[in-house]
């Protein structure tokens, strides 16, 4: 057993830790907080596959964005943790079928080729230093799978425009404040200044004094 | 629509801002007025209410004769008096105190004083280290006014043709 | 240096590298120090006061007092906090703004790690640092905070994806994720060849959001201490001393990174005697300080952005101008001016 195997248990033991915890957590900020660890150390995984750029784009991507979203709705709520536990044991065995179900179908997909560490599958080629993982990304998805690509960056465009469009409806009673037009504001559209008698008054006043104090 | 377009560069290139940021630019190189103050004091009007002080006549009597004007006014109720008559007939305190922590330094004690007695002085940087410290005395008061006498007597004679 | 090779054997990597993290991290937390007198000197001097100038000469040990004073205080935890996460806070708060400086290049060879994807790896590494903000703020349980954590959460998630646009225009134009090659793609003969110009409106942008994404003045609504305090209301002594640490040492990164990669890092101005004579590391240095006395002066000059305007700000105005740039860059780089890009 090498330094790397070394690592990758240390972190495949963290990994799954996590991702127990995820679901064995009570607290849902917890729980959260136990996805962020499962996909770092993910990324860590990774890392030492030389997928960097996966790695490094999972942690932009879920942990910093997507799980702060996350975290952000989960401690807004207002959760009863009693009611949260209500009917555990009625649904258990619901849950432990299409649990066992699930994982029967992943065994059955994937241990065919690549579920050991060396079983079937090709080992993966070794890089030197001068590989750079995202360039080959690049080229590869600009490349051969340019029209798959497109397409998925398509469907994902009218799907954000989709849940926009439905989700958004604007109420006509509903008072909100622009901005925009708050800022284009300027003085003049909103001040006005008034000349007002009394000043005139006294100006005069001034200014005939001023014009005697001349003349003497 | 000039209007608005030339709004929307003006935005767009920041130049609202720039202006701002000249301004506090400018002020970076500006003469500094800090005050250091245990050095440097700033000037004072004997006006000034800071800590209070009773006062003595020449010749060492105490001007205080108990009449508990002062005592009436205070807005704050944070002074104390007791009286008695002497064996001469005066009316003199017994006791005179003033709490500071009550106390609102707006000088109506030193308005309502018929003989000049109790005053505020120019000493705004005393302290205490507990609570009781800054309930006053007699004996403290007038100690206070016997220690800085020469320049109440002087802030009240510069004051007095305003009185 | 072979002794110690020979004395530690296997071990010598990683004694080396910890020796290489501490030779960043010391002079980066006493640089951290002097920013906070800094600050406190420079906004004293805008607003007509001469600043700290008590302890030591000119005031020079003052962040030292404070810090000393920070040490002894009593840190207080809140009943009801929920006391793990509440002590969390601070560390996922400073780890990312330290951990991110495992890939700054200080000059062509002085870089801890000089990898491939080293842009990446600082958007990865300081994406995460709102989690220290957003726990702090809810695990304090305690309504300020958790506001304050709720605007920075989505402040910061907003501002990443224009500073993102933004740095995908310096990828665009040096054609690499390397830090050091970003550098040395702007190498000219003069400042104009610096990315600042090509890539002006990507300059600002990336300036001001950089601002917003470390909660500063004038987008500080996390923190906003005259209306919410912010999300450490409730922390005390070393833990809030470690907040206040993390968000000096971003500052010091982000000033260090658009001075990498719009101000051309080690490079002189100008590339004749005079100036090719003082080291790199040195140019460097004066083009953070330049950055950071920008922020400095930004706090001093404007009033705080109200929440409502900042979003609108970061998805309305700098989204769509950096989105435009990019356009804008690449269709030029296909033309014959294509040069002034690279």
């Amino acid at each position: 057993m090498n330094a790397q195997t070394l690592i990758f248990y240390f972190f495949a033991t963290i990994l799954l830790f996590a991702a127990a915890r995820v679901v064995t957590a009570r607290n849902p900020v917890h729980s959260a907080l136990f996805l962020v660890l499962a996909f770092f150390t993910a990324a860590a995984l990774w890392i030492m596959l030389q997928a960097e750029f996966l790695a490094i784009v999972l942690v932009l991507v879920y942990v910093g964005a997507v799980m702060v979203l996350f975290l952000f709705v989960v401690m807004m709520l207002d959760i009863n943790y009693d009611t949260l536990r209500e009917g555990f044991w009625d649904n258990l065995p619901f849950a432990l079928l299409v649990a066992v179900l699930m994982a029967a179908e992943m065994a059955v997909v994937v241990a065919g080729r690549n579920f050991w560490a060396n079983g079937s599958g090709v080992s993966p080629v070794i890089h030197g230093p001068e590989y750079s993982n995202i360039k080959e990304l690049g080229r590869l998805i600009y490349t051969e799978y340019v029209y798959p690509f497109e397409i998925a960056s398509v469907i994902l465009l009218v799907a954000i425009v989709a849940a926009i469009a439905l989700t958004l409806r604007r109420r006509k009673d509903t008072k909100y404040q622009d901005s925009a037009q708050q800022i284009a504001v300027r003085r003049n559209d909103r001040l006005r200044i008034i000349p007002v008698a009394a000043d005139n008054k006294l100006r005069q006043k001034h200014e005939a004094v001023e014009q005697t104090e001349k003349q003497s | 629509m000039m209007k608005s377009l030339n709004a929307f560069f003006k935005s767009l290139l920041l130049i609202e801002l720039l202006q701002g940021m000249a301004v506090t630019g400018r002020y970076l190189f500006a003469r500094k007025i800090t005050v250091q103050y245990p050095e440097e004091r700033t000037p004072m009007s004997p006006r000034f209410r800071g800590l209070h002080a009773l006062r003595r006549y020449p010749n060492g009597e105490e001007r205080c004769i108990a009449c508990k004007l002062c005592e009436a006014v205070c807005p704050a109720m944070a002074i104390q008096i007791d009286m008695e008559e002497r064996a001469d007939g005066t009316r003199r305190t017994t006791r005179y105190d003033i709490d500071l922590t009550k106390c609102i330094f707006c000088g109506f004690c030193e308005e309502s004083c018929p003989v000049d007695s109790i005053v505020e002085t120019r000493i705004f940087d005393y302290h205490g280290e507990k609570r009781g410290d800054l309930y006053y005395t007699k004996q403290m008061l007038l100690a206070v006014g016997d220690k800085h006498e020469e320049q109440i007597a002087k802030d009240r004679a510069a004051d007095a043709k305003y009185r | 240096m072979e002794f110690f090779q020979s004395l530690l054997g296997p071990a010598w990597p990683v004694v080396w590298t910890l020796v290489k993290i501490i030779a960043i991290v010391g002079p980066l937390l006493l640089a951290v120090a002097y920013v906070t007198y800094a600050e406190r000197k420079v906004i004293g001097y805008m607003q007509v006061r001469i600043g700290p100038n008590r302890v030591g000469p000119l005031g020079l040990l003052q962040p030292i007092a404070d810090g000393v004073k920070l040490m002894m205080k009593e840190i207080i935890i809140p009943s009801g906090a929920n006391k793990k996460l509440f002590l969390l806070g601070p560390v996922l708060a400073m780890a990312p703004a330290l951990a991110a400086w495992a890939v700054v290049p200080f000059s062509p060879e002085l870089v801890l790690a000089n990898i491939d994807a080293s842009l990446l790896y600082i958007m990865a590494i300081t994406s995460m640092g709102v989690y220290g903000i957003v726990l702090a703020g809810w695990a304090s349980n305690s309504k300020y905070p958790f506001l304050g954590a709720m605007r920075s959460a989505a402040q910061i998630v907003s501002y990443e994806i224009a500073m993102g646009f933004a740095l995908v225009g310096v990828l665009m134009a040096a054609q690499s994720l390397n830090l050091v090659e970003i550098v040395n793609a702007q190498k000219g003969s003069s400042f104009f060849s610096w990315y600042w110009l090509p890539l002006f409106p990507m300059f600002l942008v990336y300036l001001i959001s950089s601002v917003a994404e470390i909660n500063r003045a004038p987008f500080d609504v996390a923190e906003g201490e005259s209306e919410i305090v912010g999300f450490h209301a409730e922390y005390s002594g070393m833990a809030f001393a470690v907040f206040f640490l993390a968000e000096y040492a971003n500052m010091i990164l982000v000033a260090t990174l658009t001075a990498l990669m719009f101000l051309g890092g080690w490079l002189p101005p100008f590339d004749v005697a005079p100036f090719t004579w003082i080291p790199g590391f040195f140019w460097l240095i004066a083009k953070i300080c330049f950055v950071l006395f920008l922020f400095l002066w930004f706090r001093a000059t404007f009033p705080r952005y109200r929440y409502d305007q900042i979003m609108r700000l970061g998805w309305k105005v700098f989204i769509p101008v950096t989105l435009v740039w990019l356009l804008f860059v690449g269709a030029m780089m296909q033309t014959p001016l294509g040069y002034l890009f690279h």
